[in-house]
Parts: structure tokens; sequence; C-alpha cells
């Protein structure tokens, strides 16, 4: 292990990488907004992706589909407007959600239908809320999806009419489970510091009042859009605070908004130090180890700096976009870890080419490769161990609580493999090794 | 616009991709937007490959978009010749892309000028009007015309093998078994002293495309992907073709007649009467097995069929003809198939349907009352609402669709296997029928509930919320731990911080 110390490397490869479709976010928004539907404005390519690739089961009452473009409307033979009131009109009937949120794909972006001006107009026909959000592949990468619809609510949360003794409220933006929900509250309850609401809610109706000067901080790691429309559109107050994953991003997430709230964190060291504690068992496999990101859910950075806090290494974090603002106090941290744990500060690839990686790949060797499904199977075919990226991005991971999820889910390979070796099923033939 | 909450076939790329990756040593460049390009995921996680998808994808991004792509593209090629020397590149839009209207012949001839080792070819495809199946059949055949008159301009002579072969159009990744009905294909025409001049386009080189015209027969066991190949074989080299799927006893027989009279015709001196008898009524389980007291049970048992056209048409008949089981509906999503599908069906079943939306299909299954239904993955979720077994027959294609097991569907195999899946199907529905009558055996809640009177623990209302909340299968587990948590530390009732710590410590 190097001990040598530099700066934080970044480097754009623009290569050819690859993610799934931003549309994803459908799959998991859909299920945390419970009164909500969501109408996928694309081609078929991006239907068969969410049926196919994403393996969403549409099979009871779906909440969720497809304005599939036709021939007619790539050719601007059809009306937009008049089309989309057909559907949304069928979908009020059928379904009466509280709000439709239309999801542009590029395929919207190209032929250029406006649906922000159709919108407003629409909902106003029909009576239904109607909230746009681009989630297209043309700007951004998997988990961004949720960015855009959190940063298309954003300009509708209400505002409340405010007294003289009000003091700024806190609300917290990114789409977690509803018991992350409940654990990252509780951990603030101890310090006495009550959370106004949430970004998004389980109902439309119930979305959070923001004022001017609120406080506002992500949970997630790529919700730089949801940030800015904060910021500079309802003039909140955004804590940028490393991100609430491992015991030591909690414990900094928790400091960071008790300061903006002058209040001095109580038995918060104690709390880190226990779920350390609780995690010995997976430390004691990994340290030591090496871990390479091949760069998918933007979760890369946040993992890779507790990873390395748990005694591993890191040989390249690839990221498909980094916003180095709203990320600012994350990669701070991952470079003070860094430095604590005396180890080289690994290379940020943002849209890495995923060729030149496996190349890299082949010759560092690494314990541990956190990939997307494509490359998995072929990985683990030439000897090396795989974890999917996406696991992370639908597995509880939030807090100190879930701390053990994260290292569940990046042991089971070593611990799997391990495993299978000790069986000894593998030495099935004296001379070949099975690999 | 059309509101469409699931597709029964995929968008033209992914036809186009799954030829294009089927080649051995062929490449092709996708260009596309970021998440368009998930054919990767699919190939590499229900076939389990071990090699990468040759497939990479030159991303289409808002930067590329002010530019314009032809510098990128052009780049990738030429990239990918020097990286893997591939025989042949092939480029491909998607439904995004395509609306672009770039000039990608124009793109794909300036790249072809500087690759070295590959041929560089667009996949023409109108990614609107087409589907997966009708793409994936006009790729395979714009691969095969560009070598074969290739080879004609270079004078290659096409000399028929000396003993009668066949060449096997139809063999392509992501299909629904195609590798065990390849198996089953080999051994068949082995048995029938036929030699296989070559399969396509799984594991082909391109350069071995121009040997094609040696065999004597086109063999197409799937209509849907290389018949037009088959087609223009016949009309350039004159070659014949059997189109005939080889699925059920019944249509083995006529695919074995059929090619019994083109080799007869070609002066040999064939005849495979004796070896389908044999097969049929002594090697063949399936011919007996539904004359067998076993099968009595499905007399008067009414049926649903849909799929792709092969399959469907197939199983239709297998169900009417060899069976005895009554078809009251059959139908299909191929709806360019739709002449033919109908004459294939018409005398085997009640009412005939060629649709896309599953809406129609769930309703009409749901009028018609089956006690079985035999379709695609989308059936077998309507046949669970309605509580009708299922056996799926057909695409969209699923991971199960790539069993370990030997499950072929075409040969005498597959003519045993799917009489399996028949009388499963049925055999389950009744079992299910049975457990209802009895009460079942789901003793869940007694368990819990024994469990659970154990503890004198009590539960808040925001825990219990929260305990329902954790998947059945599970909560009984996470109760018992957060209980035993509780009587450990002193503690009479749960609270959702209970419930967390007693995570972390069972954790630790």
């Amino acid at each position: 292990m190097s001990t040598e110390i530099s700066e934080l490397k970044f480097d754009c490869e623009t290569g050819n990488y690859h993610t799934f479709c931003p549309i994803s976010c459908v799959a998991w928004l859909y299920q945390k907004i419970e009164d909500s539907f969501f109408l996928v404005i694309g081609t078929k390519t991006c239907g068969y992706f969410l049926q196919n690739a994403l393996g969403v089961m549409v099979f009871a009452e779906p909440r969720y589909a497809m304005a599939e473009l036709e021939e007619g409307d790539i050719s601007a033979q059809l009306n937009d407007y008049a089309e989309l009131k057909r559907l949304c009109l069928k979908i009020k009937r059928d379904r009466n959600p509280s709000v439709i949120i239309w999801i542009g794909t590029c395929t919207t972006e190209i032929i250029k239908i406006d649906l922000e001006g159709i919108a407003p107009k629409l909902e106003l026909e029909i009576g239904t809320p109607i909230v746009v959000a681009r989630a297209n592949g043309l700007d951004y990468a998997f988990t961004q999806g949720e960015d855009t619809v959190l940063a298309a609510l954003a300009q509708r949360l209400p505002t409340a009419a405010l007294t003289p003794t009000d003091v700024p409220k806190l609300i917290l933006f990114g789409s977690v489970p509803n018991s992350t929900v409940n654990q990252l509250s509780l951990e603030l309850k101890k310090q006495e510091i009550e959370i106004a609401g949430w970004l998004p809610t389980a109902q439309y109706n119930e979305l959070p009042t923001v004022n001017p000067n609120d406080y506002v901080c992500g949970v997630n790691p790529y919700l730089s859009r949801t940030a800015t429309t904060l910021l500079r559109r309802r003039k909140c107050k955004l804590i940028c605070a490393p991100f609430p994953i491992g015991p030591d991003g909690t414990r900094h997430w928790i400091e960071k908004i008790c300061s903006v709230h002058n209040k001095k964190p109580v038995g918060l060291e104690e709390r880190e130090s226990a779920a350390w504690k609780s995690l010995e068992k997976y430390t004691n496999l990994i340290k030591g180890k090496s871990v390479f990101f091949m760069g998918d859910n933007l979760l890369e950075i946040s993992l890779a700096r507790f990873l390395i806090k748990c005694g591993m290494t890191v040989d390249e974090i690839g990221i498909p976009y980094l916003d180095k603002r709203y990320q600012g106090a994350e990669l701070a941290l991952l470079e003070k870890t860094c430095r604590e744990q005396k180890v080289q500060l690994p290379r940020i690839v943002e849209k890495p080419d995923n060729y030149n990686q496996l190349g890299r790949i082949a010759k560092l060797q690494p314990d541990l490769v956190i990939t997307g499904m494509a490359n998995a199977n072929p990985l683990e075919a030439r000897g090396i161990n795989t974890k999917w990226s996406v696991e992370f991005t639908f597995s509880q991971i939030h807090g100190f609580t879930n701390a053990a999820d994260i290292l569940e889910l990046v042991t089971r390979p070593l611990r799997r493999n391990n495993a299978l070796d000790n069986l000894g099923w593998t030495n099935y033939n004296t001379t070949q090794k099975f690999t | 616009m059309k509101l469409a909450y699931w597709m029964y076939n995929g968008p033209a790329h992914i036809g186009t991709l799954r030829i294009a990756s089927s080649f051995k040593n062929v490449h092709a460049i996708m260009h596309a937007p970021l998440g368009d390009d998930y054919f990767n995921v699919m190939r590499s996680m229900l076939e389990r490959k071990r090699e990468f998808t040759p497939v990479t994808t030159s991303i289409v991004d808002r930067h590329v978009l002010a530019r314009g792509s032809q510098d990128k593209v052009v780049n990738n090629i030429i990239r990918k010749d020097k990286e893997d020397n591939p025989d042949l590149i092939i480029l491909t839009p998607t439904c995004t892309s395509s609306i672009l209207q770039e000039d990608l012949h124009n793109f794909a001839k300036r790249a072809a000028i500087e690759t070295e080792s590959a041929d560089v070819l667009l996949a023409d495809v109108n990614h609107y009007r087409v589907n997966e199946f009708q793409a994936a059949d006009r790729t395979l055949s714009q691969i095969v015309k560009l070598y074969l008159q290739k080879a004609k301009k270079e004078n290659v002579e096409f000399i028929k093998t000396e003993a009668p072969s066949v060449n096997i159009i139809g063999s392509v990744d992501l299909a629904f078994h195609n590798n065990h009905d390849m198996l089953e294909l080999k051994k068949l025409f082995k048995e029938l002293n036929i030699n296989i001049n070559l399969i396509l386009p799984q594991d082909c080189l391109v350069n071995q495309l121009k040997t094609l015209p040696k065999a004597w027969i086109n063999i197409v066991p799937y209509r849907e992907i290389g018949l037009s190949t088959a087609e223009w074989l016949k009309e350039e080299f004159d070659m014949p073709y059997v189109s005939t799927a080889p699925m059920g006893i019944c249509e083995i027989a006529n695919f074995i007649r059929e090619i019994e009279t083109i080799l007869n015709n070609a002066g040999q001196n064939v005849d495979f009467a004796d070896y389908i008898d044999t097969q049929t009524r002594f090697i063949s389980q399936s011919a007996w097995f539904s004359k067998s007291i076993d099968c009595q049970n499905l007399t008067g048992k009414r049926v649903v069929v849909f799929g792709d056209a092969t399959h469907a048409a197939a199983m239709t008949k297998i169900l009417a003809r060899e069976m005895g089981i009554k078809v009251i509906l059959a139908g299909t999503y191929c709806i360019n198939e739709k002449e033919w599908f109908e004459a294939e069906v018409k005398d085997f079943c009640e009412q005939i349907v060629i649709t896309n939306d599953h809406n129609l299909v769930g309703d009409l299954i749901a009028q018609s009352e089956p006690s079985a239904i035999f379709g695609t993955q989308m059936e077998r979720h309507i046949g669970k609402r309605l509580n009708i077994p299922c056996g799926v027959i057909s695409t969209p294609v699923h991971i199960q669709n790539f069993p370990l097991s030997y499950r072929p569907f075409l040969g005498y195999e597959g003519a045993n296997q799917i009489a399996d899946l028949i009388y499963n199907s049925f055999t389950l529905g009744m079992e299910d029928h049975l457990l209802e009558i009895f009460g079942g055996h789901d003793t869940r809640e007694i368990l819990s509930a024994k469990l659970s009177t154990d503890m004198d623990t009590q539960w808040s209302k925001e825990a219990s919320a929260e305990l329902e909340k954790i998947p059945g299968f599970v909560r009984g587990k996470v109760k018992r731990n957060t209980e035993k948590f509780a009587k450990e530390n002193g503690i009479s009732i749960v609270t959702l911080e209970v419930i967390y710590s007693a995570k972390e410590a069972v954790g630790s």
C-alpha cells in the first residue's frame, strides 16, 4: 500500500460509458409518491427499457405508463396538446391521481415538444396538477432522473404565511424509503432538531412549505439541480454537508446541520463509534482490499469515502457526472479520510470510457469492481469480483443503521467466493483450477 | 401518441443488435443517447454471457447534438476497428437518434475508408415502422447480401456439397430456447444423414457466408427471423427453403417430408417414412403420452394460445391435433404475419386474434375463462390474476427462457418437453383447485401468532406500522429479533427507535 499523499485528481475521459437511462427514476419515485401518476413521453426504446432491462412490472394497477410517440408525432402531423390531453384525461378517468408527472425523454428534446408550455394550460383544463421533468439521456445519467423530478417539484412547493416569531425551517430533499426517513429524523431529533418536511412526500398534497431563508439539505449526492433550484428560485439556504452514507458521513452530516442550528452535537461521537463497532465483522474482511468504481449512479464518491474509512483502497472512482460544488463537502471529506487512513488519493474519472477502464481493471486486478450490470458477468468470468452498482441505488444505505447493509453488499462477493473455495468443489480437478 | 403499459415486441434497434452480436467477430456501434444501450445489460444478464457484448455506444449528448455527430461516430468506428479487429462493424441508430436525420450512410462510408480490418455497414431499418423481429430479419438479410454480392464480384464458384446439406437460418441471441432448439435440429439432421453446411448467425463468421450457396436447402425454423434471407437466396441462387417449424409430432413429420421431396427432386433417392414412424411411435414419448390414461383428464379442456406467430401457431396445432384439447382462442402479436397465421390455425381453433394490445388479450382471456393459457410472460401474469395456470411458449424474452437443463421446443425431444409443459400446467391447475377445497397449507398466521404469544412486549402504533411495511417473508423474523432485543434490554414497549437499534445490534 502506497502512503504517498497527493492532490485529488480529476479526469474527464468523455468516453463511451454505460449507465441506465434517467427515466429509471420512475421505478422508485412512483412508489414513493403514492398518489402520483408518471407518464413517460418517449419511444418504444424507452418503454422496452422500463419493461425489460429494469424489470419493472406493470401488471397490477400500474401508476405509470408510456405515451409512446409514433410516426405522426415525430413528423409533427399530430397536435401535441391534443394528444397529451387525450391521454391525461384517460389517466384521470381511470386512476384519478393527485398529480401527473410528465417525464420528458431524449425524443421530446430532439423534436422539441414544448412540455413546459403545454402543461400549465392542460393542468387548468383538466384540473389535475401536471409537473414536467426532463429526465433525458442527452443531459443526465441514471439517478439524475430523480434530480429532474425533485427540481420540478421544488418549484411547486407552497409557501407559508410567516409570523415574526417564525424561525427558518429545515427541509430535507432526496427520495429515500419511509423507514430511512424515520431513522434520519430520529437521529436529528436526538440533537433536538426538527425536520419541517421532506421532498418528496408520500402524498403530493402534503409537500412541505418553503420560505426564503429556510434551510435545505440533500441526502443523495445526485441532486445538484434540486439544490440549485431551492437555492436560486426559492431563496433557501443550502447546507452543504457530506452525505449521510456510512457512520462517518452520517456523523458529519448531522454535525453540519447542528452547526447551522448553533447546536453542539450530543453523544454523536459515541453513536458513531458504536456504529463502527457493530461493523467490525465486515471491516475485518475488507481491510487492505482494493475497489474500483466503474461509475453508474453518482453514489460513487460517498461510497468510496466510506469504504476507504473501512480500510479499503480505491483504485479509481468513475462517475458519470460530478458537481464539484454540490459534492464539495463530500470531496473534502474524501480527501481528509484518505490522509487519515494514509492511502493514495483516488483518481476520479468523469464520463469514463468503459473500454479503457476494462484495460485498467485487467492491469490493476482490484479485489472488487462495482459496476453496471452489462459488465458484471464478463468480469466474473475473468476472475474479478463484482458487485452491481444498481444494488446500492435500490438498497437502504443511509444513516448509522443501514451502514451494515452497504457492507453486506460489498462483502457478499468476497464472502461467497471464499465460501465456495472452502467448500472444496473448485478442486474437482488436480491440475486445473476453476475460475 | 399511444398510451402503453407493456410491449410484446422490442424496438427495431434491439433486433439489429441481436443479429450483430450473434455473429462471431462482428461489432455494433450504436449511435444513441446515454441509457439507450441497455441491450448490453439484457444480453449479459439473460444469456449469462462470459464475453463482453460486442456493442459500443457512441453517445449522443447535448454537446454532440450541437456539433453534429459525424466525427464522433466515424472516430468510434475507426477506434473499434483498431481495438478489436472485427470483420464487420454494423452502425445503428435508435428510435431517438434516427430522428436527427443525419446522413448515417455517409458516416459509414467515410469510416470504411479508414478501417483496416472491418467492413462497415449501416443497418437499413425504419425505426418507427418495423419492430424487433422485422429489423432482425432485415439486418440478417442485409449482411448475407453484402457478403454474397461481394463473393459474386470476386467470381467465387458456388458448388453444391457432394452429399445433401442444409443451412439453418435463425440461431439468434436473446431468442426463445434457441440454443436447445439448435442442438435438437443438429441431432435430427444427423439422424437423417444430412450434413449441416452453415448455421447462422450465431457463432458464424461473416467470411463464411460465401459458402451459403453450397447447401442444398435452407431451413428457417422461425419465420420471424430468417425468412427474407431464405427468400433472397431462393431468388438469387435458386436455393429451395423449408419454413415449417418442426414443433410437435405432426409438424416434424411435415418438415421431414418437405425435405425428402426437395432432396428427391434434386435426384436423391431418400425415404424418411420409416424414420418418422419409428421416432413418433417408439422413440418420442409424446404421441403415446397423449393416448395414455393420464391424459384422459385433458378431455374437454379449453385453452387460449397467444405468442409470436411461429410458437402460437405450432402450439395451437399441437393442443388441438395431438392432445385433443379445445383451443377457444389462438392469437399472435406479430401483426405482419396475419395472413399466414390465420391460414395456419383456422382449422384448429374457434377464434383468432391478431393484436399487440395486451389489455385486449387479457379481456378476452377473462371473458372466455379457459382452463389454461399458453402465452407469453404477460399472459402468465394475467393468468396469475385470474387464477388460471399458464405455460410460457413465446418471447418477450425472459431469464426463464435460458434454462440450464435441456428444454428444446423443436424436434422430437421438443415434443416431449411441450407435452410435459402442457400436462404440468393442467396438473398444477388441479392442485390449486384441491388446495382450495382443503383450505390450503398456508400456516403462516398460526406460526407467527404462536411465536409472539411467548413475549409480553408491546408495540407502539408507529412501530407496528413500520413492521407492516417489512415484506411478509421476513416480517416474522424481524418481529422476533426485535422482541428478543427488547426483552434483553428490559424494554417493554417497542418504538421505532427500538426497531432500528435492534437491527444494528443483530448486525453486529
